[in-house]
């Protein structure tokens, strides 16, 4: 196959942590950046469990090798590849990756709580969440701190 | 560090749980910091669980300056398939460094908080503060690549909430906080990412085993990139210049502990963690990893460096002026780092613990000041150090530690880095630090005349002297920076020490 | 190597993944909020489809409940809060961030092309340590699910480091919008009416039976998808549900938001405890194989777990129970806290009413 063909996934993945990135830091909305930082964080969530997916492999929870599900799994694939790759007549998918993003995907959750929380505060405290109209109003801040006896 | 090979803290059996309870302590002090009754339990639980993190780090650099690395497998499987402390004279001085400013800052709450936070919110503002301790501790003592990521969002997440915090005295904190947690969750992802790829060409999360495993693999497209994303990723949470847009409002707007440990410690662990990455699970510094710090990082800490110094110049708030300060002292510790050699680690891991006594004592007497005093540009400040001769003393030690005064940490500091670039044949390096070092004498002098020489104006709300409790911490930052300035045996053996765990003694 | 069966994946995979383009452009693309909020819920639904079909039943439950679940409600609440309806283009700010993006963009997939190919079992990534989990972790824990014996047991020490980290959001969330006059909630209207009765009827049915999903998910995450977290944000919405549907004054009367706090910090100390009773009796921090002193194991019948030969297995199994207990305290508590604060918070010009 073509490096398309074998790497598909993580040129996919990498155009939707662009776009996250993309919305960070070019929407003026402070929710509209935190919608654009999911998409960036869960994007890298992705690419992680890219990487750990194996051909033909099945969810890692430990299967019996010779009951009828396993063998049903290990029919569709060359016996040689499960001897090879297989654990037991069984290939799984790598199951550590998979503990990383669950990890990710829940500070994810954090930032994303805690983040909108400022928005929140933000909203209250200068009436509005466009960045341009907050700058507008700080720099009127900062210049009152000058004009101050 | 052999001052501390005869250091014998504790009893063998607690030596030997030491590193985890270094972590442990502020982690289990957040939860009953968040139970606590009342803010005076709060504070007591916060000041005894970072005392205790203080002497577990103690043994533990006792532990290290005897066997030389200490490690502590979690789980009970070793590594690459558990997650273990790894940690070397480097991350011993940096466990030291972080407990101790931790308790400083524990300190400095007491009478600090209460001006600043309303009551009722103290017992959560100093579980959020044990949570950023807890995070930096872990992230200085790990040895998985992984976990540093998980133990960087401890030290972060809680903090955003605590730098918007601020709002009550200055409601800029607000987009502050935001834009500082946009930037940081952005540098986390990038080392994420980058992480991911050297997962994905090693197969494992430990660093070591991945050291070990990149010098049989070799580069690949994948390596590289992976180097570049953790430098940018941990470049932005060490507010590397021109990555650095989050730290002046952050530190100028915040509460002032929340300031106090932010300037000391939080830039200073993404460095540590940039070395660790750099000189120990990249060992081929001819490579493209040493082109990278070479030919990127090195232009890039000069011109921090010099530009920062000169925003800090012309900026009328002094909070931001010292928080340019603090980009611009980053750029410099990225220039002794950036020579790759002993020499210039060992002066770079000098500069941050004096950079670091310093600031804290900065931002502790600005907040000692801000007791009394609502005071945000240096004009208002004007001939304070009558009215508060203790609290602005102490800035002036500081001040004089920041501008490289002889007789402070901050001339040994300055004088290593210089002497290291020297060594090195690096004469431009030299040349950015001593303009860098003119240039800082010129916004502490202004600093200094306003306080110190100006007439205060007439008639105008005025500062009185802090507090004995906000006075303790600040001066014993102050005093430890004439101390070492005088004596440096002390972090000098640390510093060499830490250098020499990542380049070996020889050299 | 490669069957029918494989080939239909990948062809999946890559229709599912061009789903996901095309929420993340549209996201990108529209002004609304509201749309891009509800198409990031969208987003999360397929990506949890795509997390199957690699194989990753816990993401894909998590990023579920959390993405599709959770997530949304935050973002909706939040947008309530700040009146947020659309948001202002300018292309002009757009170009900086789009020629960044796309740097970054070039650099990713240039860094890329270095990796071995998707799917590659004998890739670096599958053959060394992951390798190492699939075949050690029915010797070294006994828990069929290897996501979560590598989460709970071998990697536990990030599981309590994620934990902290939602803990952290909790304090984060409570001390931005937990207190000061617009947390007060505003008084009920007088006459609510009985039109709500349906809801009312069907929420008091659905409650307790989310409650025991959240429990099924809880003590089935040894065997099959689940655990600690998902079962947390379940429970957790259990008690949103109650305030939606029951108003969010009964809720915290009998949920206070002092206890919410409370049940975090403590699911945060019983796993750190598990912890240091593992080191008290003579083992590191986490090893659940020191969980019970000798003597307490030497009670344990032998062949009471069906493996005779592995009675370190029980200390991992009750390790992992109790740790994901913690986690499932700290998690639902959390997620009511953040809840709260959200909820709690009052409008403009509502405030003093």
């Amino acid at each position: 196959m073509s490096l398309l063909g074998t790497h598909f996934n993580y040129v996919a993945v990498v155009v939707l942590m662009m776009i996250g990135l993309f919305i960070v830091f070019s929407s003026r909305n402070l929710i509209k950046r935190m919608i654009g930082l999911a998409i960036f964080q869960t994007s890298t969530g992705l690419f992680y469990i890219s990487l750990g997916k194996v051909a033909g492999g099945t969810a890692a929870i430990r299967l019996d090798g010779t009951s009828p599900e396993a063998r049903a799994l290990a029919a569709t694939l060359d016996p040689a590849y499960v001897a090879q790759h297989g654990v037991e007549g069984v290939v799984y998918s790598n199951p550590l990756p998979h503990v990383l993003i669950l990890t990710a995907i829940v500070v994810g959750v954090a930032t994303l709580a805690v983040g909108l929380a400022i928005a929140v505060r933000i909203r209250e405290a200068y009436g509005t969440i466009e960045a341009d109209e907050i700058n507008a109003v700080a720099r009127v801040d900062a210049a009152g701190a000058e004009a101050a006896p | 560090m052999t001052v501390f090979e005869n250091l014998y803290v504790a009893a063998p059996a607690l030596t030997a749980q030491a590193p985890i309870l270094v972590v442990l302590a502020p982690l289990v002090g957040a939860c009953a910091a968040a139970l606590a009754p009342g803010a005076r339990t709060g504070w007591v639980i916060s000041v005894v669980t970072t005392l205790f993190a203080v002497w577990m780090a103690m043994a533990v650099a006792g532990e290290v300056a005897r066997h030389g690395v200490v490690q502590y497998v979690i789980g009970g499987f070793a590594p690459p398939l558990g997650i273990a402390f790894r940690i070397d004279a480097l991350g011993a001085g940096m466990g030291l460094l972080v407990s101790t400013m931790g308790f400083l800052g524990a300190l400095y709450s007491g009478h600090a908080l209460v001006s600043e936070i309303d009551t009722q919110k103290h017992t959560l503002f100093q579980a959020g503060y044990l949570l950023c301790v807890a995070g930096f501790l872990g992230l200085v003592f790990t040895g998985d690549a992984f976990n540093a990521f998980v133990f960087l969002e401890v030290s972060s997440i809680g903090t955003y909430a605590l730098v918007a915090a601020g709002e009550a005295r200055d409601r800029r904190a607000l987009p502050a906080a935001f834009t500082y947690l946009i930037f940081g969750t952005v540098g986390a992802t990038f080392y994420v990412i980058g992480v991911g790829f050297l997962y994905g060409a090693t197969g494992t999360l430990n660093m070591a085993d991945m050291a070990a495993r990149l010098g049989t693999l070799g580069d690949s497209s994948a390596v590289q990139a992976g180097f570049a994303f953790i430098v940018v990723g941990l470049g932005l949470k060490a507010a590397m210049f021109p990555l650095h847009g989050w730290l002046p409002g952050t530190y100028s707007t915040a509460p002032s502990l929340v300031s106090v440990f932010l300037a000391a410690v939080a830039t200073k662990a993404a460095i540590y963690l940039m070395a660790r990455f750099a000189f120990d699970v990249f060992p081929q510094t001819t490579t493209f990893g040493g082109l990278f710090i070479k030919d990127v990082l090195a232009p890039l800490a000069a011109a921090g460096a010099i530009i920062c110094s000169l925003q800090a110049i012309f900026e009328t708030e002094i909070r931001r002026m010292l928080a340019f300060s603090s980009i611009a002292q980053v750029g410099f510790i990225l220039l002794g780092f950036s020579l790759a050699s002993a020499a210039g680690m060992s002066a770079a891991l000098f500069y941050m613990f004096a950079h670091a006594l310093m600031k804290t004592a900065l931002f502790m007497a600005l907040g000692a000041l801000a007791i009394s005093l609502r005071a945000r540009r240096l004009d208002d400040l004007a001939g304070v150090a009558r009215e508060a001769p203790w609290s602005v003393a102490a800035f002036g030690v500081g001040a004089a530690s920041l501008a490289g005064v002889p007789l402070t940490m901050g001339f040994l500091a300055k004088w290593r880095l210089i002497d290291a670039a020297l060594g090195a044949g690096a004469i431009w390096i030299v040349a950015t630090l001593a303009i860098g070092s003119l240039l800082t004498l010129v916004y502490v002098g202004r600093m200094l005349e306003a306080m110190f020489f100006r007439a205060p104006p007439a008639g105008a709300a005025r500062a009185k002297e802090a507090p004995v409790g906000v006075l303790a911490p600040l001066w014993i930052a102050a005093g430890l920076s004439i101390w070492f300035g005088i004596d440096a045996s002390l972090p000098e053996a640390i510093a060499d020490a830490g250098a020499a765990a990542l380049f070996g003694a020889a050299r | 190597m490669t069957g029918f069966a494989v080939e239909a994946n990948f062809a999946l995979n890559i229709a599912l993944l061009l789903m996901l383009l095309v929420c993340g452009v549209a996201i990108a693309r529209t002004r609304s909020l509201m749309a891009a909020i509800l198409l990031m819920s969208v987003y999360s639904l397929v990506s949890a489809v795509w997390l199957v079909v690699m194989d990753a039943a816990d993401v894909a439950f998590t990023e579920a409940v959390v993405g599709a679940g959770v997530s949304t409600i935050v973002l909706l609440g939040a947008t309530l809060l700040a009146r947020g309806q659309t948001e202002r283009h300018d292309w002009r700010t757009q170009i900086v961030p789009g020629i960044a993006a796309i740097g970054v963009g070039v650099l990713l997939v240039y860094a890329a092309t270095g990796l071995p190919g998707f799917g590659d079992a004998a890739s670096p990534a599958n053959a060394h340590v992951g390798r190492a989990y699939l075949e050690q972790t029915a010797q070294d824990i006994g828990v069929p699910n290897m996501v979560t014996a590598v989460l709970a047991s071998y990697r536990g020490f990030d599981t309590l480091g994620e934990a902290v980290v939602i803990f952290a959001a909790g304090i984060g969330v409570a001390l931005l919008l937990g207190f000061g006059p617009r947390a007060q909630l505003a008084p009920l209207p007088e006459d609510l009416g009985d039109h709500h009765v349906v809801l009312r009827v069907v929420a008091k049915l659905l409650i307790p039976l989310i409650v025991l999903y959240a429990f099924y998910v809880q003590f089935h995450g040894d065997i099959g998808a689940g655990g600690g977290f998902q079962a947390g944000v379940i429970l957790a919405v259990a008690v949103i549900l109650h305030a939606l549907v029951f108003g969010l004054r009964e809720t915290m009367a009998a949920v206070p938001a002092k206890a919410a706090r409370t049940i975090a910090a403590l699911g945060i100390l019983l796993y750190a405890g598990v912890g240091v009773v593992c080191i008290v009796n003579g083992g590191g921090f986490l090893d659940y194989d020191r969980l019970f002193s000798p003597r307490v194991e030497a009670m344990i019948p032998a062949n009471l777990l069906g493996d005779p030969g592995q009675a370190h297995h029980w200390g991992q199994h009750f390790g992992i129970f109790f740790i994901e207990l913690g986690v499932l305290l700290t998690v639902a508590a959390t997620m009511v806290t953040i809840f709260y604060g959200f909820a709690g918070r009052v409008l403009d010009g509502e405030a003093k009413r």
